[in-house]
């Protein structure tokens, strides 16, 4: 028997029992569907969260002070504006384009009546080329705004939706911060991303202003420094060279760095890994339904050789080989889970969309990603499934002796 | 017809071992059976009639003994190759026809071919066998649609479709009325005279035995006497 005859009995002998292929095939598309729809949640995740990463900027390094993978480090000494300038020697470190240093935290603004906690960045005009930040309007931070410690403000279109309601026609308008006033002189074009909190509730204000006014800092410390290197292929050397300045600099032993430097493919690399493993986390709770599916199929499957005994010791008497009947018992398994793969795949397409929906509909837009992998899997995985479960009934059914079939009632 | 033996077997026997008991179904059982010949076998329930058509119809294998089928030595082959024997030398005729209900006459009586691995003219094939027994006009019937002795006739013609050394029936009337009974057991000796096809038929009914050249009648494992 050639295997297109066998795929036509096969769909036959199924047909025939329509209610109970139907219920079958229900386990192995639920759990297909959940694979693939969970697959699809964990890439959407990673793709969305490391897009969001690199929107923050181009081939950048962070630098901050402490060293949280060795307890042995004491007497941290904190980056200050020294090291920053430091840092931009072009002779000792020829592969950083640009630094800028910053000071952080969140702090309450209000405008109106209206207020929102926001993250407050105490930032220099470097800040705008490194991270890549784009006016909707306005103006930057100047250097003059840092020499003069002006209360002038750039807010994010979070915090401009929040306290005016708009995000145009705001420069002039006064915000207060901690309760000191500040003017607006821009507003920040959109970045998206949600996985750190919205980029966009963000206001930039003066690096000398928040060291003085907010965060009571000497003008010498810094809570970070966002270096940029000159180009992607730079950014290791970038570190390297950061590295030796700051280790002279600071006077540490070796292997004692009081700094940590972690690059933006650092952060990339470790949110692969912690979708990865939340991706595999969601297949593997998946994969067991797909499972339970693939015992239902063997269940199915031993019911029908039982039942089939005498057609099986029929075929036998007529010629069937062992073989013969083990593809056929086989084929309709396979059939089985097959089918289900491909509507399993459909359902999981239909899930993910869903879910995709539900994110933008709740504020946090997240593409759920079906890839050419996760259905490749998928399928290949079911039919493995049916194969694998539909072994031991169709062995079964091959090894029954003709005899004792034809004779069974 | 020549005297060329179709069936040979030399003190065939068959023991079943039930728990510490054997028993011996078939104790020596040695006889002829020539190409072309209408033979029966006969005998009480316990006798040894239907280990003794599994023998013949290669459905089982010997304890010992040697059963030679059509020139070929089958007491020693295996599965597969009693598979083979099977598709090619025997046609079965069951009481119970034994049909795939989900599929039309056509279908059922291509099925050996299909086991046979024959692809080319096999619906013309099972086409001509479906009209020698008469149902030309009900090929895509599914068994269903059909009466008992029309179902019978499919068998007998699902028997015939690889042309075999001998066909087996095993109480092809006994679950028919009289008349369809009649009317199969006129279509298999018709069969035999036109075809010289070599019959055995199981049976029961001495009116049907009465009908064969030859009765194998067995007691106890033994054959009784062998009447020409």
């Amino acid at each position: 028997m050639n295997l297109g005859q066998a795929v036509i009995e096969a769909l036959e002998s199924l047909y025939s029992n329509k209610l109970r292929s139907i219920l079958t095939i229900l386990g192995i598309i639920i759990g297909v569907g959940a694979v693939i729809a969970m697959l699809a949640v964990g890439e959407g995740a990673q793709s969305t969260i490391t897009g969001s990463i690199s929107g923050i900027g181009t081939n950048l390094l962070f630098v901050y002070s402490g060293n949280m993978s060795n307890s042995d480090v004491r007497n941290v000494k904190p980056i200050t504006m020294e090291d920053a300038d430091a840092l931009l020697d072009q002779y000792q470190a020829p592969s950083v384009e640009a630094i800028a240093p910053m000071v952080s935290g969140s702090l309450e603004v209000t405008a109106g009546g209206e207020k929102k906690v926001s993250t407050i960045n105490g930032v220099t005009p470097d800040y705008q080329s490194v991270r890549n930040a784009e006016l909707k309007e306005g103006t930057f931070i100047t250097e003059e705004n840092i020499l003069g410690r002006a209360s002038v403000a750039v807010v994010g279109v979070d915090v401009a939706t929040a306290l005016f309601d708009r995000t145009d026609g705001l420069i002039g308008e006064s915000i207060r911060i901690n309760g000191q006033p500040f003017r607006i002189i821009g507003v920040l074009k959109s970045k998206g991303g949600s996985s750190f909190g919205s980029q966009d509730n963000v206001v930039l204000i003066p690096l000398t202003t928040a060291q003085a006014r907010l965060f009571n800092k000497t003008s010498d410390d810094i809570d970070m420094l966002l270096v940029q290197a000159t180009s992607s292929e730079t950014v290791n050397s970038a570190s390297d060279e950061i590295a030796n300045i700051l280790r002279l600099r600071h006077r540490t032993k070796i292997g004692l760095d009081d700094f940590t430097i972690f690059s933006q493919q650092d952060f990339v690399s470790t949110a692969k890994t912690i979708t990865g493993v939340f991706t595999i986390f969601l297949g593997g709770i998946a994969a067991i339904s797909l499972l339970v599916g693939g015992i239902g199929i063997m269940n199915i499957m031993l019911v029908s050789v039982t039942e089939r005994t005498r057609e099986i010791g029929l075929r036998k008497a007529l010629g069937a080989r062992k073989r013969d009947i083990l593809i056929q018992f086989l084929t309709e398994s396979s059939l089985l889970s097959l089918l289900g793969g491909i509507i399993g795949i459909g359902l999981g397409w239909l899930i993910s969309f869903i879910v995709g929906k539900i994110a933008a509909a709740s504020g946090s837009p997240f593409n759920p990603l079906i890839t050419f992998n996760s259905i490749l899997l998928a399928t290949l995985f079911s039919t493995a499934v049916g194969l694998f479960f539909g072994l031991y009934p169709a062995n079964r059914a091959a090894n029954l002796e003709p005899v004792e079939a034809l004779r069974y009632e | 017809m020549g005297e060329y033996p179709v069936i040979q077997t030399s003190n065939l026997k068959k023991i079943y071992k039930m728990g510490d008991v054997e028993v011996h179904a078939l104790d020596g059982v040695s006889f002829k059976v020539y190409k072309g010949e209408v033979v029966s076998i006969m005998g009480p329930s316990g006798s040894g009639k239907s280990t003794l058509m599994n023998l013949l119809g290669c459905l089982d294998r010997p304890t010992s003994g040697r059963y030679v089928l059509d020139g070929e030595e089958v007491s020693l082959l295996d599965d597969d190759q009693l598979a083979d024997i099977r598709n090619r030398k025997v046609g079965f005729v069951f009481q119970s026809f034994n049909l795939l209900t989900r599929q039309t006459a056509l279908a059922n009586v291509e099925l050996p071919m299909r086991y046979a691995g024959l692809v080319e003219d096999r619906k013309e094939r099972a086409k001509k066998a479906l009209e020698s027994v008469g149902l030309g006009d009900r090929i895509f019937h599914r068994p269903t649609e059909l009466s008992g002795g029309q179902q019978q006739r499919v068998a007998v013609a699902r028997a015939l479709v690889n042309n075999p050394a001998i066909l087996m029936a095993d109480e092809p009337t006994g679950n028919l009325d009289s008349k369809a009974g009649k009317e199969i057991m006129e279509l298999l000796l018709k069969l035999n005279r036109d075809r010289g096809t070599t019959l055995i038929i199981v049976t029961h009914d001495p009116n049907i035995a009465a009908q064969t050249q030859r009765v194998i009648r067995l007691r106890d494992g033994l054959i009784e006497e062998a009447v020409k």
